[in-house]
């Protein structure tokens, strides 16, 4: 039976990896300026964790299949080198592996984080709440008004909480469903969570940042492609959690100027 | 740390039923009462994922028979949102606690440990008949949360804040029942400690005469390591749980920000961190899951010494790579809060520990492998399950690596390569440990033989089936399918239903296969052949007593230790192995 | 004698029901002033919703009709009418459509069932925000029965969806049976009232109730009109 253990294992392994060498399936599309960088080293560690994972079951299937019933008259063998060489195997191999990865990976999360959003990026105001993403833009004025908590009144449309009556900079934003960006231009979204923890994610963006109640957060990318592409609630936040989601539109620099007018006059 | 035995906290023979079988101060009757409760658990555990399976292939179907269980949370047998993160909320929350923190450690753990130390009890017998009862209170008040007109707490297992801390305005689901999760973990937790404690007092000061601590068997070490870790994890979540619970009862901010509004309530709390919350919980949470594992490889390492007839390459180093973890554990926490808010510097700080903990995992695998290279292999049911956990670790370990790094957790983050990930590396592989353990130890426990057969065929259904059930979830994670959904209603992830009702068939087959175990378990207790002191031809001083020990386990007597319990492939009167407590002095080796 | 008045009185009632039925007070409601906009609802989060509407819809916080009239005012009597001895039996309907309420302001009697259905391909989660009676939060995904509910005590009671925020509506719960809603033409009737004096109120859900006495003699119609004052935001 150890021998039917080495042979299941040897075929477990190598049809889990046939999805993985068939890129059946695999990430989408990525439309991002930054996120190249993120699929590279995707794709250097499955490279890495796959030969390590194949490499591990095989040699297990074959030590079992070669030690399996051997009797008290078959001499018992040491591995050559004893723990050492396993020692100084680990140390090496794994070592290298992940300071490479480790060190080489730093800089894909730096162009994420470690940046400063430009100067002249598009600004965006997002805000989480159960169960839906509402989007704020500034307007003509550039400025986006005061958020007051006390007055959101979802039934009216109010998501942000603003006071046109008595806030004049908050007269002219403009407040949506759907999140609507240019081509090749960055936008700086700021992340406002208005009642427990949500995340924003856009798989095709490579991007995902939880927004936290009290904390200004923000993330800054740049689209490349256009097109309509989900954006996804992924801290759970309560029954709706499934149902949370908005849809970047990815449109031409023309588009989307059409698209804020049309948005602004349905203020 | 000599290795003189101090006397234990003597208690005399149980004389009444209650101290026989209800409130004993023996570890050994201790030892069943955590394995049953974990039974419970597991079964419970388990239904509830077959539940969540079945709803997130078929989510507008009823389940006949579901609206029993609870009117509000599955109206006409259709499951609603919220009760689909109810019982996933519990599904963690048992499983977690209940089975991985009590199975592997404190079951086999309490059984064996003074055994195995040659020690008559733990040194506080009745800490640890009370660390068991208090468990036992725990577990009831988690149970009891399926039965408030609320329901059971929707927040995860890892209840992060503000969710879990606001109350019902956040929806259903977080009333009274996340109020006794929170009491039902701060109970777990004291029990834990209590436990933990008497752990590591007795493998310091009751070990008997000859037993140093490196002729201590690979488990004893995992269990005696695992209580330091759970020492100082578990007295971190305990306050952490009240602070919880006072934010919901007493008006306390101390994970709720101002300015919240909920439901069109604007929340009275200002001042509180969500993130500190996070911090506290998984400052316990990662240590938590070396917990699940170490007593596991422990377990594994000490039947596959057994099942080999020859010594590890060197037991001394996986000795110090268990330490090696268990020290790293504390360091790699924010692993789980790469994109929380926190500082991004911080999520490169807390990656580097979390890739070295890769180093000793491995030269524990290679280890093992390179030990059962020119080995003389018996293959029993514990013997595979031993084997199956070394695959199962590596397969859960590997995608470790991609989760390690802060740039690729970007992506992966929240996805099922994240569920696939956790129960295969710490659920599965913890699992197969404790399988492992049963075979191995059931014959001492109670004096009965398993049938090997069944034992072989519930390993194979179990080894093929979880790979069916886990290895899939890497691949919807890869492809962007978020986890805790309760249902995939949008145009990305319908595409992907079709690997979910692979995955749900897998799972419904794999738990049917469990039912197996179950049988033998119980048909085994009571009608298997008799067994032996020493079926396995183990050196370990557990199979020098007769099966089942006796209440005082070496009948007052203190056993002399000779050897470690590595003695196997030698030539002695007794085959090829020594007895640790035998004075006979192993000749050349075979 | 007695035989004469009985039989009187029987043929009275067989020729006259009106006289043995009470007065009618009706009217209307309008509006001074420009009242808020209301806003385009954003369903994109909602597809299988979102494509229900060959144009989306609006907010309805307040209902305009031509003439400047005022929909959806619950107009009904709050004091004077006697104390009704049991609810109806006829439950009242909620219905989630096109992830919308309909209607949008339900009106239930203390203690009448109200039934909640769900025509849509999507979860939704009924929160009404009782302040009085109790507030519950139920889930209702497509194919689950209908939720039966009933409130004891007299409410305005604003209902929200908590997976589509902009999904909102009313429920008033009176104590009466003497109620109307108004439609497009902004009028509402209340008949059947007998003599008496009583306090009509017409409550809009932005801006608040708005009272009037009224006393009734014997069986005649009485006027009562009520203008809200618009707000701008």
């Amino acid at each position: 039976m150890g021998k039917l253990f080495a042979v299941v294992l040897v075929v477990i392994a190598l049809a889990s990896a046939v999805p993985i060498v068939m890129h059946t399936w695999a990430p989408p599309v990525d439309i991002s300026t930054h996120g190249h960088a993120i699929d590279e080293q995707l794709n250097d560690t499955m490279v890495e964790a796959g030969l390590s994972f194949l490499a591990a079951q095989i040699l297990l299937a074959f030590f079992v299949f070669k030690s399996a019933g051997r009797t008290s008259s078959d001499e018992i063998r040491t591995f050559p080198g004893g723990a050492r060489v396993m020692v100084i195997a680990a140390l090496v191999l794994v070592g290298t592996e992940i300071l490479a990865l480790g060190v080489l990976g730093q800089k894909a999360w730096a162009n994420v984080y470690f940046k400063p959003a430009a100067p002249d990026a598009l600004q965006v105001q997002a805000q989480a709440g159960q169960f839906a993403f509402y989007f704020r833009y500034a307007g003509a004025d550039g400025k986006f008004g005061t958020i007051h908590p006390d007055k959101i009144d979802e039934g009216n449309s109010n998501f942000f909480g603003l006071d046109p009556a008595n806030d004049v900079d908050s007269r002219d934003d403009i407040v949506t469903g759907e999140l609507a960006i240019p081509t090749n231009r960055e936008v700086h979204l700021m992340m406002h969570a208005k009642d427990v923890g949500h995340s924003f994610y856009v798989r095709e963006l490579r991007i995902q940042q939880d927004f936290v109640p009290g904390l200004d957060l923000s993330v800054h990318f740049t689209a490349t492609k256009p097109g309509k592409y989900e954006i996804v609630c992924t801290q759970l936040c309560g029954l709706g959690h499934y149902n949370m989601k908005a849809y970047l539109n990815v449109l031409s620099p023309e588009d989307f100027d059409q698209w804020l007018k049309q948005k602004a006059s349905e203020q | 740390m000599s290795d003189a035995s101090a006397p234990a906290v003597h208690h005399g023979p149980p004389t009444t039923f209650l101290r026989k079988h209800v409130f004993s101060l023996d570890h050994k009757v201790i030892g069943k009462q955590y394995y049953a409760l974990a039974l419970v658990a597991v079964f419970m555990g388990m239904v509830l994922s077959w539940l969540m399976r079945i709803h997130l292939v078929w989510p507008n179907s009823p389940i006949p028979g579901l609206q029993f269980l609870s009117k509000v949370g599955a109206p006409g047998g259709v499951m609603t949102p919220e009760y689909y993160l109810s019982l996933l909320t519990m599904h963690g929350t048992l499983m977690v606690f209940f089975v991985l923190t009590n199975a592997p450690f404190a079951a086999f753990g309490n059984y064996f440990l003074p055994i195995q130390i040659g020690a008559e009890d733990m040194a506080f017998p009745r800490f640890n008949m009370m660390s068991f009862w208090t468990t036992f209170v725990a577990f009831c008040l988690l149970v009891l949360a399926f039965f408030v007109p609320d329901g059971p707490p929707i927040s995860g297992w890892t209840a992060y804040a503000p969710l879990s801390a606001v109350g019902s305005d956040a929806g259903p689901g977080l009333g009274m029942g996340q109020t006794l999760w929170g009491l039902s973990i701060f109970v777990f937790c004291i029990a834990s400690l209590l436990g933990s404690l008497n752990f590591i007092a007795t493998t310091l000061d009751l070990r008997t005469k000859g037993m140093t601590l490196s002729r201590m068997p690979m488990c004893t070490w995992a269990w005696f390591i695992t209580s330091c870790i759970a020492l100082l994890a578990f007295a971190v979540l305990l306050p952490a749980t009240l602070l919880l619970i006072l934010d919901r009862v007493a008006g306390t901010s101390f994970f709720i920000p101002a300015g919240l509004v909920i439901s069109d309530k604007l929340e009275p709390h200002q001042g509180g961190s969500p993130l500190l919350w996070q911090h506290l919980f998984w400052f316990f949470g990662h240590p938590e899951v070396y917990i699940a594992i170490l007593p596991a490889m422990g377990i594994v390492s000490h039947i596959l010494i057994n099942s080999l007839r020859r010594p590890l390459l060197s037991a001394k180093v996986l000795i110090y790579c268990m330490m090696t973890i268990g020290f790293l554990s504390y360091m790699v926490w924010g692993h789980h809060m790469f994109v929380s808010g926190m500082n991004p510097f911080s999520s490169l700080v807390f990656s580097f520990p979390t890739l070295l903990i890769t180093i000793p995992a491995t030269i524990m695998t290679l280890i093992w492998l390179g030990s059962i290279y020119g080995s003389r292999l018996r293959i029993t049911a514990a013997s595979l399950f031993a084997l199956g956990f070394i695959s199962m670790f590596v397969s859960g370990g590997v995608s470790g690596f991609f989760l390690a790094q802060p740039s690729i957790d970007i992506y992966l983050h929240a996805t099922y390569f994240v569920v696939g990930h956790f129960h295969m590396v710490m659920g599965v592989a913890a699992i197969f440990g404790v399988f492992a353990g049963t075979y191995f130890w059931f014959p001492k426990m109670t004096g009965h033989m398993m049938s090997e057969s069944l034992g072989k065929l519930h390993f194979w259904l179990t080894f093929i089936g979880t790979y069916c059930i886990f290895m899939p979830f890497h691949y919807l994670g890869l492809a962007g399918n978020v986890r805790r959904y309760s249902a995939f209603t949008d145009d990305f992830l319908v595409p992907l239903v079709p690997v979910h009702k692979f995955i749900t068939y897998a799972a419904l087959f794999t738990g049917a296969a469990q039912l197996i175990f179950l049988y033998n378990l119980i048909h085994s207790r009571f009608w298997g052949a008799p067994a032996p002191a020493n079926p396995w031809e183990c050196t370990s001083l557990e199979w020098t007593m007769p099966s089942p020990p006796p209440w005082d386990n070496f009948g007052g007597k203190h056993p002399v230790v000779y050897h470690d319990p590595y003695q196997y492939g030698v030539k002695s009167s007794t085959g090829d192995y020594i007895m640790q407590d035998s004075p006979e002095e192993a000749k050349v080796s075979a | 004698m007695q035989t004469k008045q009985i039989f009187t009185g029987l043929v009275l009632s067989l020729v006259c029901p009106a006289l043995t039925f009470g007065g009618t007070v009706s009217g209307k409601v309008t509006y001074t002033g420009t009242p808020a906009k209301q806003k385009t609802i954003d369903m994109s989060k909602e597809p299988s919703c979102q494509k229900q509407y060959t144009t989306p819809p609006t907010t309805e916080t307040v209902v305009t009709g031509p003439g400047n009239v005022l929909e959806n005012v619950v107009v009904y009597v709050s004091a004077g009418a006697p104390d009704e001895k049991s609810a109806p039996t006829q439950a009242v309907t909620f219905t989630q459509k096109g992830c919308r309420y309909l209607p949008h302001v339900l009106v239930m009697e203390t203690g009448q069932e109200l039934k909640v259905l769900n025509d849509d391909q999507t979860s939704h989660n009924i929160h009404p925000l009782a302040k009085i009676n109790r507030e519950w939060n139920k889930s209702q995904p497509p194919g689950s029965p209908p939720i039966v509910d009933k409130f004891d005590k007299e409410e305005f009671i604003s209902v929200k969806c908590n997976i589509h925020p902009w999904m909102h509506g009313y429920f008033a719960v009176l104590k009466t049976s003497h109620y109307s809603v108004t439609g497009d033409s902004g009028t509402f009737s209340l008949p059947n009232l007998p003599p008496g004096k009583y306090t009509i109120t017409a409550w809009q859900e932005d801006y608040g109730p708005m009272t009037q006495d009224v006393t009734i003699t014997g069986n005649e119609t009485k006027n009562v009109d009520f203008t809200f004052k618009a707000k701008p935001y």
